[in-house]
This record gives C-alpha cells, structure tokens and sequence, in this order.
C-alpha cells in the first residue's frame, strides 16, 4: 500500500478513538481502558482483551469532571474522567488507574466512585524503587493484582504463555515504533509533524498485533526511499503529550521537524522491551524495573542530572538543533523537573523554549508566535 | 485596659514547653551545622525515628515553609524558586524550600552606608497614646505609625553570592540582614530524608535538593493505597526499604545503628502521638477549652519533634492546662463559641489572621482538624510502624479519608466543615469534592469550599472566604434549627 493510503489509515484511526472502540466491540472484544503511565498492557492483550488507551481528548470540553475536581488538574486526567461520565467510553469493560502523580492518586478515586455502578476499575501503584528486589516483589504483587481483576471479567484464567506470547507481540511493536521514528526523522519531508503524531497516537487504539503489521508495512515504504534532503530544522519534542494537530501544523508551516522525542504519549512508552524469556509477570516487572529518565519516575542517583543530561544527548544524537517543551498544564513532575534540564541543555548549547498547552487550548496565536521565533533561532544552529 | 491587654498576651506552661521544643530542635541544629556534625532535611511524615536511632539533627522544611509564609515571606521566596525556574503551579512548600535549599534569603534591606536598615513606610501599626487612641499626625491628617512596630523592606538575597564576597563591611551586613527568624536561619542539609506517603512531588522536591546541594538522599517509598487495610505485600516492601534507609543511613554517619536508641526515639513517638490525640480530644468539650487555630501552631512539634521525649511531655504539660481550663470554664478561644467546624486541609499559613477574622466575627470555632488522626498514629513493632506511616492523609483511599474525618466530625460535634481547596496541594483537594457529598450525605452537616493555599498569598481570595463563611453560617444556623425542631 502507498505510504499516504497507510499514513491516512492511521490518522483515521488517532482522529477517532471512538469507533475503534465500537468497531473492537462489534468484533465481539472485550475493552479494558489504560490510564497513564505505564501499565502493563501486555495484560490486556493476554487475557484476549483490547486494552485501550485514555490520554483525553483534544475534542472535549470538561464540564461533568467539574463535580470530582478542582480546575487546577492535569486536562488529560480530567478528560478521561470526562469520557467515563458522559458515555464516550461507555463500551469498555474495565479501566486500569495508574497512580504514580499527585493527580492521577485521588483521580483513581474518583473515577472508582463515579464508576461504582457501571464499571471495574483495576488500581495499580507503581513501586519507585523499581530495581531492588523489593520493589520487583511490590511490582510482581502489583501486577498479579491486574491479572486476577482481568480474569475476572475475561471469566477464565489468564495462562503464562499466552502472556510470553503477549510479550512478543509487544516488543515487535515497540521495536516497529522506534525504527518508524527514525524513518520519520529522515523521511520528514513525507511524515510531517502531525502524520508522525497521527502515527504514533494510532497504537493507543489499535490491537498491537494488527498496528504493528500497518507499521511495519509502512516502514518498508519509507526505508525504499533515499533520506530527504531536509531544507528546514529539526526539533526533538519533549513532555507528558503533543498529539494536538492544530498545534503540530504551525511546525509545519515553519519548516520544522520533529526529529526524536521525549514524550510520554509516544517514545517513553516503548523505549524498553520486556525479556522473552523465563516468567513472563518477572519479565514485565523488569520491564519495568528498567524505565528511566523519565520525569514520573525515582532516580536513586538523585544528585546527578541524568534525566536532563540524557535529553540533551538525544538532542545532539537525533541531528536536531534545538528542543520544544510541551509543558502540560498542572504536571508538577514536568514542572519539577524543568529547571534541570534546562540547566543541561543550555550546559550542551542546546536551545529550546517551552510551550504550555492544555488539551482544552484551541487558540494557538501564541504559540505560533513563539514558535515561529525559534524558527529562526534554529535555523541559525543548522 | 492596658491590664487586659496584659492578660490576653498570657501563655500557658504547655504552649511555653511546645515553643521551646521547636526552638531547641532548630538551635540544636544550627550549633551542630557549627561544630561541622551533620544535619539532614526531612518530609514531615518521614520515619523519624530512624534518624534518632543515630543521633541526626534533623530540619523540616514543610515546617520551615510553613513558617516562612506565615512570617509573610511566602510571597518572595515563591517568586524565587519561579525565578530559578520552578512554575507558580508547583506545590508553594516546594518552592519557598527550593528556593532556599538554593540559597536565596529573604533579608532586611540595608543601607550600606550607614550600616542601618531602610524601613518600609507601609510597615507598622497606628502609634497609640496611653488612652488606647490612634495619634493623628497633623501635618497629614493620617495616623502616624509606631516606630517599634516597623520593619525594614524585605529583599532576595543569597547566601553563595554573600559568602562569594571578599571580606569586609558589605559581607557583614548582608549576613547579618538575612532575617533573623529560625526558619530563615536553617542550616543548609547534608543528606535529605523523603517519604512520599505525603505526595509524589516529595520525590521530586528532594531529588532536586539533592541535585542541588550534591547531597544524598534517602528515600522511603509509600505507593498510594486503594483500600482501608495496609496490606502484607506493603508491609514487606516498606519494611525492606527501612532496612535499606538503615544501611545507607550507617554509610553516611559512620555509626552502626543503634537498637536501644532507636527503640526510645519509637517509645518517645508513640507517647508524643498519644499525647497530641489526648490533646486534640479536647475539643470534643462543648464549649471546647481551645480555639482549634492552637492545633495548627502545635503541629510543629508533632512535625519536628516527635521523636523527642520533650515533645511528649510538653504535650503532657498542654493537656494539664486544657483540664484546667475545663476545670474553670475558661477556653483560648477569644470569644464565646456559638457554632463548631471542622476545617479541613492545611491553613493558609501567610493569611492565618484573615482566615481567624471572620470566624471570630461569626463565633465559630475550629474543633476538628483532620491531622489529629494523620499525626496521631501509635504503633507496636516494625510491620505496625510500617502501617503506620502508609497511613498519611494524602495516601489513604477515599473511604480511609471519609472514616477519619467523619470520625473526629462526629466526636467533636461539629455543624459544619470549612473545605480548604488548596492550590499548593493536589492530592489533598483532588477528592474532597466527592468528600463533601458524602459528610453531607452520612452526617447531614453544610459544607462550604474556598480557594487557597497553604504559602503563596497571590492564591487566596479574602472576599470570596468570607462570602463562604457567611454562607456556612446560615446554611449551619438552618441545620441547628431544624435538629432543635425535631
């Protein structure tokens, strides 16, 4: 299939979660809706389940939420509140709540609460001592946990091989998103900012099995051809998520690509693969147990600026001149963590600025402003 | 008149013991710093009782914040950390401290020349002749100001930049001008102690002090809990992690850990925290022997001290006092108590008079605090202490929370609940909303939400407080009526 017949599938499929959801039901699937960050999908997947990722939404406006919280929340929390209380997400089964921030722990009880009635709510509280075998025995009781609150509403057990088998799946799809993510760098002529997002933001919706096989597919297209002579700048993109099209075009208008990212919607989530070997539920606790650099997570090496240190290297490794911050409203962890990387970027001579968005932004006059600005600043850097 | 002033101004042996408590937790602090000992900073909820096992002297910052803001300082050290790159969305304790974990000061503005400090025209109280009148300056027509009861203009300063200067007048007085209050005067940490059953952006914070100062960091991890019961698997993963903190802990002093000590700082805890409840408990008196604002000052031993035997005896000492005041129908409380609430979250600590205004003015007092039972933990053996400190008010489920609250509701009969949205603290105001509904709905008592925070004044809104207050008054006075008419 021609890359733009592929690319148009996948931004189909970001643009519209919703029939996916329907479309997955009508195939006689159960739907367990994942909450950010990082929980073990593999689960889902194994139990013959779609899991189905919940990162708000750039269509809504939050209105029912307002009965749960305060305004000065993360938007993404708030929204997938939102679509669980005004029937959006009606159709899944189960809802897994992470709770490794300050808004996701009382967001995990409101949604239990509102949901009492109409569905189950699967918890999970990530250990921050993730290496110590302490903290893979927490992790390990944690996800035995989601495991047995899946073969619940699955109705039978949840057998090891079909988690191994879950496994692979996985990692091929992560390898497959992070190989896209280099070609998108070297073909940003053909995956602009906002198709590569689409792209991205598609597997969220999408069986793993079945995304991964359209990815690959497209891919192949892309390595086929010679790397772009790219006349623009390059940008690595950085924060919890960038998915917003409206926002993504004004890169485009200004000859900007995204060259890597730090995102969490997107290259935290599929950075480390789980071994595919020995247990399977050891193996995604490791998997786990090896996520790093990432502002949600402990650094036992805390008097170090590793994370920070470590985004500045990817800046200087993906060939990109400068870094945007897509600072979401309300997130402490990326606000915490700010004032360090920026330290280590400017200690590499790396420029960047930092955009606050929300998903309930619909005017981007400033932030067109000011990245057209930058423009200019990095193509000084080419 | 000048009498009564005189006997307002009284304190109690209890309050007097508690004042000390803390005084000497900072001075024995800023003297080890002198004497080149260690000293660490900690969350409040960290267990203390590990450090005392060593002999550390440890800081609070939580407290220290707290302090800060109420000194009016929240304001500039707040702006500070924003400077440095901390956004106004980040928790105001986390700023003031990471501002001064970085070395900026509030100070006194100084004249270089004359060595004297620059006083701040708008500072001051009116100038009172001995009737009590205000004295009118002639030539303006305004009050004039005491000149005891102004201050100087409060500047940023920083401690690297002073001690980057070559020796002299200028290096003197800069030092010098830093304000004097304990708070401003904490010694800068060796080592952090975190415990996150607080919040998750403790992690954060302390990672960014430990950056900051290239200090260790020891780090005790309390996953959120969905339900009532701690169970065995979080048992065991706190348990390992003291275990841990003991072994790291050894590495940085030197020491081995002391079982004996450790021990007494578990049986000091544990009498501090009976007492602090016996303490609170007094409130269930109607009408209660305290204004429920007291709480909010004591909470710093419990806070600082709670290891310490003197905290626990100067507790003792508060509670001798309470009985007394029980005993001769006296109460701290400044006016006769009309209506009881319990208000729920961290006060506004730079605004403490203005949130006190209007409940005077209604005769409401503050009978229930919710950190009676968060603080007033007692525990047997290390798996009980491990459950212990899982227990913090912002890691428990929504039922935990409502049992708390409902419970110390009930006891000290409250008619109403004062709900603090608190700006700085997401995981304390993320479910009260849902917790309002049910004290409503299980109790039958009004509540009444105002926006706030606990150190950055910029986030409190006066009007709309005292719009809430009248409003939880009328909606607490249909209530009274309509039990009495039953």
């Amino acid at each position: 299939m021609a890359i733009e017949a592929l690319v148009r599938e996948f931004e189909q499929v970001a643009a519209n979660p919703q029939a996916q959801l329907k479309k997955y039901k009508e195939a006689g699937k159960k739907c367990i809706g994942v909450m950010p960050y990082y929980a073990p999908e593999e689960l889902v997947y194994a139990a013959g389940m779609m899991p189905f990722g919940m990162w708000g939404s750039n269509k809504k406006t939050i209105s029912r939420a307002k009965e749960y919280c305060a305004t000065f929340y993360c938007t993404i929390a708030q929204l997938d509140l939102e679509m669980l209380l005004d029937g959006t997400m009606d159709l899944l089964d189960g809802v897994i709540t992470p709770t490794i921030c300050d808004t996701l722990r009382p967001m995990s009880q409101n949604i239990r609460v509102a949901m009492s009635e109409k569905l189950p709510c699967i918890f999970l509280a990530h250990p921050q001592y993730r290496k110590p075998e302490f903290g893979m025995k927490f992790c390990h009781d944690q996800y035995t946990h989601i495991r047995t609150e899946l073969e619940k509403i699955k109705g039978s057990a949840i057998a090891d091989a079909d988690i191994s088998e879950a496994i692979r799946v996985y990692n091929k799809s992560r390898a497959a998103r992070r190989a896209f993510v280099k070609l998108a760098s070297e073909h940003c002529d053909v995956i602009t900012a906002t198709k590569r997002a689409a792209v991205l933001k598609a597997s969220w919706f999408m069986g793993k099995d079945e995304y991964t096989e359209k990815l690959e597919a497209l891919n192949a297209e892309l390595s086929a051809l010679p790397v772009c002579n790219w006349k623009g700048t390059k940008v690595v993109t950085s924060g919890i998520i960038c998915d917003n099209p409206t926002l993504l075009k004004i890169f485009e208008d200004n000859n900007i690509a995204i060259a890597a990212d730090d995102v969490a919607h997107e290259s935290r989530a599929f950075r480390v693969d789980a071994d595919e070997t020995g247990d399977p539920m050891t193996a995604l606790c490791r998997q786990f147990a090896e996520q790093d650099y990432d502002v949600l997570l402990y650094d036992e090496a805390s008097n170090k600026n590793r994370r920070g240190e470590f985004v500045a290297q990817m800046v200087k490794d993906s060939g990109a001149q400068g870094l945007v911050l897509f600072m979401q409203q309300f997130c402490d962890p990326e606000e915490m963590e700010y004032p360090y990387l920026k330290k280590a970027l400017e200690a590499a001579d790396v420029p960047h600025i930092k955009l606050g968005i929300d998903q309930q932004m619909r005017d981007f006059g400033q932030a067109a402003t000011a990245i057209q600005a930058f423009a200019d600043v990095l193509e000084m850097r080419k | 008149m000048a009498e009564e002033k005189k006997a307002k101004k009284t304190v109690s042996p209890g309050v007097l013991a508690l004042r000390k408590v803390v005084e000497d937790v900072y001075a024995d602090a800023r003297t080890a710093k002198a004497e080149g000992k260690l000293v660490g900073w900690s969350s409040s909820k960290f267990p203390c009782e590990l450090a005392e096992a060593f002999d550390l002297n440890v800081m609070y910052p939580e407290n220290q914040a707290a302090g800060i803001a109420a000194n009016r300082d929240g304001e500039i050290m707040c702006q500070a950390a924003e400077d440095l790159g901390f956004d106004n969305d980040i928790c105001g304790y986390a700023r003031i401290s990471l501002a001064y974990a970085a070395g900026k000061r509030a100070s006194r503005k100084v004249d270089f020349e004359t060595g004297e400090y620059v006083m701040d025209p708008n500072s001051g109280k009116p100038l009172k002749d001995e009737n009590g009148n205000v004295v009118i300056d002639e030539a303006t027509g305004k009050p004039k100001k005491d000149p005891k009861t102004m201050q100087p203009y409060t500047v940023l300063d920083d401690i690297h930049e002073i001690a980057a200067l070559p020796e002299g007048r200028e290096k003197e007085l800069r030092l010098a001008a830093i304000k004097p209050y304990r708070q401003m005067q904490m010694p800068q940490p060796d080592f952090v102690l975190c415990c996150n059953n607080i919040c998750n952006c403790m992690t954060k914070w302390y990672e960014n002090i430990a950056r900051m100062c290239n200090i260790p960091l020891i780090m005790i991890d309390i996953p959120y809990n969905n339900t009532v019961e701690v169970h065995d698997s979080n048992v065991a993963y706190v348990r390992a992690q003291f275990d841990a903190a003991i072994r790291q802990l050894e590495e940085i002093t030197g020491k081995k850990f002391d079982e004996k000590k450790f021990e007494q700082a578990c049986a000091n805890a544990n009498r501090t925290a009976q007492n602090w409840l016996k303490v609170c408990d007094y409130l269930q008196y109607k009408p209660a022997p305290m204004s429920g604002f007291d709480l909010f000052n004591h909470m710093a031993d419990v806070v600082t001290a709670r290891g310490k035997v003197e905290a626990a005896e100067a507790f003792e000492l508060l509670a001798q006092d309470l009985e007394e005041n029980i005993r001769t129908g006296t109460s701290t409380l400044p006016f006769p108590e009309k209506y009881r609430v319990m208000f729920e979250g961290i006060p506004c600590w730079p605004k403490l008079p203005n949130l006190f205004k209007p409940l005077k003015e209604n005769g409401v007092n503050v009978t229930a605090v919710v950190y009676a039972p968060a603080f007033g933990f007692v525990y047997n053996g290390l798996d009980e202490m491990a459950r212990a400190y899982y227990k913090a008010p912002n890691s428990v489920c929504i039922e935990q929370g409502v049992a708390w609250r409902e419970g110390i509701c009930v006891d000290n009969k409250v008619d109403g609940v004062l709900v603090h949205y608190n700006r700085s603290c997401k995981p304390w105001s993320g479910y009260m909303a849902e917790m309002q509904r049910r004290f409503t709905k299980d109790l039958g008592i009004p509540c009444a939400g105002f926006d706030g925070d606990q150190a950055d004044p910029r986030n409190f809104n006066e009007a709309q407080y005292t719009t809430r207050v009248q409003g939880l008054v009328e909606a607490m006075d249909a209530g009274i009526a309509a039990k009495e008419a039953k």
